[in-house]
């Protein structure tokens, strides 16, 4: 059908079943946006800024497993991205991005907001394509949305020079994708799968060190199954919070700097470690020669590079995590049935009594509210609700780890491996895009609410209702807790105060609903409220300043090294 | 240790970027890198020689591998494969030294490509390591001048393929 490459790509964005997009026009795009004036089956949402389109398209993404799509015009426009595409490049979240880019003869001569986006994203993409030809158009399309969503997960860029979305042409969406060099594992090895297996079934002491590639393989069933099968003990990271049900019996928390010691001591005296979709990051690891020394470890991933490449893996398995672990199950059901029990029960005893003996806990001060109240109480009233969080970056989003207890896939998103600080806000409106019927709430920091918070007005205006919880210590408070306890106590440029701005009147002039809260007594009331109220609605909770989020281990300090409290001696290491 | 990488490259606009990128953001080292085409116009195919030991020369190929423009990487064993290299390099050469000059480069396999009134530029293609004797031997004479291609290689046919080893066969 004979169209212009502006409505080709809608219309192939509406072949890849493309939902929602979330955008801001410019310049070298206004050829697309003419073309959703003319009518699109996918919704636009309209972002404040293009950061915040980006975190929404990624936010709809980790909510869904879909593609997230975000567009943005040339220049600043694209440049505002980066941010988004690194961030979905380090959490391997799947995303296509869009921008427009100036005239093909204007390439390359320092036209109006032309810039090079990508050669700047490089390093931050899977792939890219600068589109030359409108013929090009679909193909690429479409072989975008299939890098973005095989192998393992992440962004890719499609640059669209204006002229070319004006061109006419003869519009057909290909069946296939045209791409002979992009070969994701198909299937992981039965001969290793077996051999793991035997391992597994061996183990006294396994551990399952599950990471945020369970969740992008939609394999959380068959993790599930693999647990209860083996009798195997769950450790979630960040990125893997709710893949696991955290209510389960089998889960033990959340391995790493801010984990709890039974989390931790779990995962580092194993006799088997299976890292499932994990990548030994260091805030997982904490100093990287003593993790789990000692360990065998079965290492399972659909990216073949992350094999071997921080710790050396016994037994690989290069594939798909949903065929890997589902054939993981059936060779331990077979090797079950052939009489070998699991023989786990007393590590499993052994790791609930760490749990009851070093439970979290936080102090009282008198008529300050404490953040990690904010968190309990939050969990509390949303017990077997249907809620997605998001959070940002920090103290704040460490303790959501530690007191949200997620048990459906897909109901905590946040920014891991970047830490990128205004994270939740958009992230929070685009898992809105996607779950409509839930409620999604932002667990944000005042810092980082600062950086992207903008996006109420999208939330009020899209009809994207979300719920904000500002965990409010007026200061970057990790950076406090920090020059804190590594930098004598030298405070430098972190003190944002708690009443600069009023957030409660900021969002009552974005058309939001504001509470400020600041004692106890007044936490569990306006967090109701803000819950029940079906508004846009931001919750000022003002914590008390000098709390600091504990257990940590010391960045580059063994895992069993880690602070429990700083108040007591450090139990000793068994 | 010192590795040759054979890499299949689909002939796309930025493909050599993107290997190159990846080996700055990674923090390998390239001691030398030549591009070209193939017997396939849509192919091209790049030699990268790096310095490393066994575990990052298994995280290069594998990140390389992960390229959407890659087809195929493989490691050229030495024995297992024809290296080459041109060079071409000016040679300080008064009227009287010329002699002595040209008679070297003729017993290392090396042509005279001009000829001045006080230099000469020789070219000569060999294995590296002839390269290298050259260039340490007319190095005395002053060399003015001296620019490498890198070398290219591919696998011998005269030996059985044992090399399939060192391909990428991963996934």
């Amino acid at each position: 059908m004979k169209m212009l490459g502006a409505d080709a790509i809608l219309r192939s964005l509406e072949a890849e079943g493309v939902e929602v997009a979330f955008g801001i026009p410019g310049g070298a795009v206004l050829p697309l946006y003419d073309a959703f004036a003319r009518g699109s089956a996918v919704r636009h949402v309209l972002a404040r800024h293009e950061q915040g389109a980006g975190h929404m398209a990624e936010g709809y993404a980790r909510a869904t497993g879909r593609v997230g799509v975000a567009i943005a015009t040339s220049g600043p426009g694209a440049t505002n991205l980066v941010t988004p595409i690194a961030d979905a490049w380090m959490d391997s979240t799947p995303l296509v991005c869009i921008t427009g880019q100036v005239r093909r003869h204007l390439i390359g001569t320092d036209a109006f907001q032309e810039c090079d986006i990508t050669g700047i994203t490089i390093p931050i993409v899977k792939h890219s394509w600068l589109v030359q030809e409108v013929e090009e158009l679909p193909g690429v399309l479409k072989a975008a949305f299939h890098v973005a969503r095989t192998g393992r997960c992440g962004p890719v860029l499609v640059d669209v020079p204006r002229d070319v979305q004006e061109a006419a042409f003869d519009f057909e969406y290909p069946d296939d994708v045209d791409l002979p060099g992009w070969k994701p594992p198909k299937r992981g090895h039965p001969r290793q799968i077996k051999v793991a297996a035997q391992a597994l079934a061996a183990a006294e002491k396994p551990m399952l060190y599950v990471g945020g590639g369970v969740l992008n393989a939609n394999a959380c069933d068959e993790l599930l199954e693999l647990a209860e099968v083996g009798r195997l003990p769950v450790v979630t990271t960040l990125m893997a919070k709710s893949a696991f049900p955290e209510t389960h019996e089998l889960h033990f928390g959340w391995p790493g700097m801010h984990g709890p010691k039974w989390s931790n001591w779990g995962i580092n005296k194993c006799d088997v470690l299976v890292a499932v979709g994990a990548r030994f990051d260091d805030r997982v690891t904490g100093k990287l020669s003593a993790f789990a020394a000692g360990a065998t470890v079965i290492h399972l991933d659909i990216d073949s590079a992350e094999i071997g490449k921080l710790r050396h893996a016994d037994i690989p398995v290069v594939g798909p995590l949903k065929q890997v672990l589902g054939d993981l199950v059936e060779e331990l059901r077979r090797i079950h049935a052939e009489g070998a029990a699991p023989r786990t029960e007393p590590w499993l005893r052994q790791l609930a009594d760490w749990r009851e003996e070093f439970p979290l806990k936080y102090g009282s001060s008198g008529d300050a509210l404490k953040p990690q109240a904010v968190l309990e109480t939050l969990q509390r009233l949303t017990v077997n609700e249907d809620v997605v969080w998001t959070t940002g970056v920090g103290q704040h989003q460490m303790w959501a780890m530690q007191y949200l207890l997620c048990d459906r896939p897909r109901s905590f998103i946040t920014s891991g491996g970047l830490g990128t600080m205004g994270y939740g806000v958009p992230a929070a409106i685009g898992a809105k895009a996607a779950r409509p019927e839930a409620t999604v709430v932002c667990v944000d920091g005042d810092g980082c609410f600062q950086m992207t918070g903008q996006e109420l007005a999208t939330s009020v205006l899209e009809d994207l209702p979300i719920v904000v919880v500002i965990v409010n210590n007026g200061y970057l408070g990790m950076v406090r807790q920090w020059q804190d306890m590594f930098f004598d106590e030298r405070f430098s440029h972190i003190h944002l105060t708690h009443h600069v701005p009023d957030y409660a009147r900021l969002a009552e002039a974005y058309g939001a609903v504001g509470f400020t809260v600041e004692s106890e007594s007044e936490l569990e009331g306006a967090l109701r409220e803000a819950l029940s109220c079906g508004r846009t609605a931001v919750v000022d909770a003002r914590v008390d300043a000098r709390e600091h989020c504990f257990p940590m281990i010391p960045a580059g300090a063994a895992a069993l090294d880690l602070v429990e409290y700083p108040d007591e001696e450090a139990a000793q290491v068994p | 240790m010192k590795h040759t990488l054979s890499v299949l490259v689909e002939n796309k606009p930025g493909a050599l970027m993107r290997i190159s990128s990846m080996f700055a953001r990674r923090g390998f080292n390239i001691e030398s890198l030549a591009v070209g085409p193939t017997e396939r116009h849509d192919v091209s195919r790049i030699t990268l020689r790096v310095d490393c030991e066994q575990h990052p020369l298994e995280q290069i190929e594998k990140q390389m591998h992960k390229l959407v423009n890659v087809l195929r990487v493989s490691e050229l064993e030495p024995g297992e494969a024809v290296e080459r290299e041109l060079a071409l390099m000016t040679v300080a050469a008064t009227p009287d030294r010329r002699g002595e000059l040209i008679a070297l480069a003729q017993a290392m396999n090396a042509r005279v490509a001009d000829l001045g009134s006080d230099s000469v530029v020789f070219e000569i293609v060999g294995h590296p390591e002839e390269i290298d004797a050259f260039e340490e031997l007319v190095r005395p004479h002053g060399l003015k001048e001296l620019v490498r291609t890198g070398r290219i290689g591919v696998g011998r046919v005269s030996v059985p393929k044992r090399s399939t080893r060192r391909q990428h066969v991963l996934r």
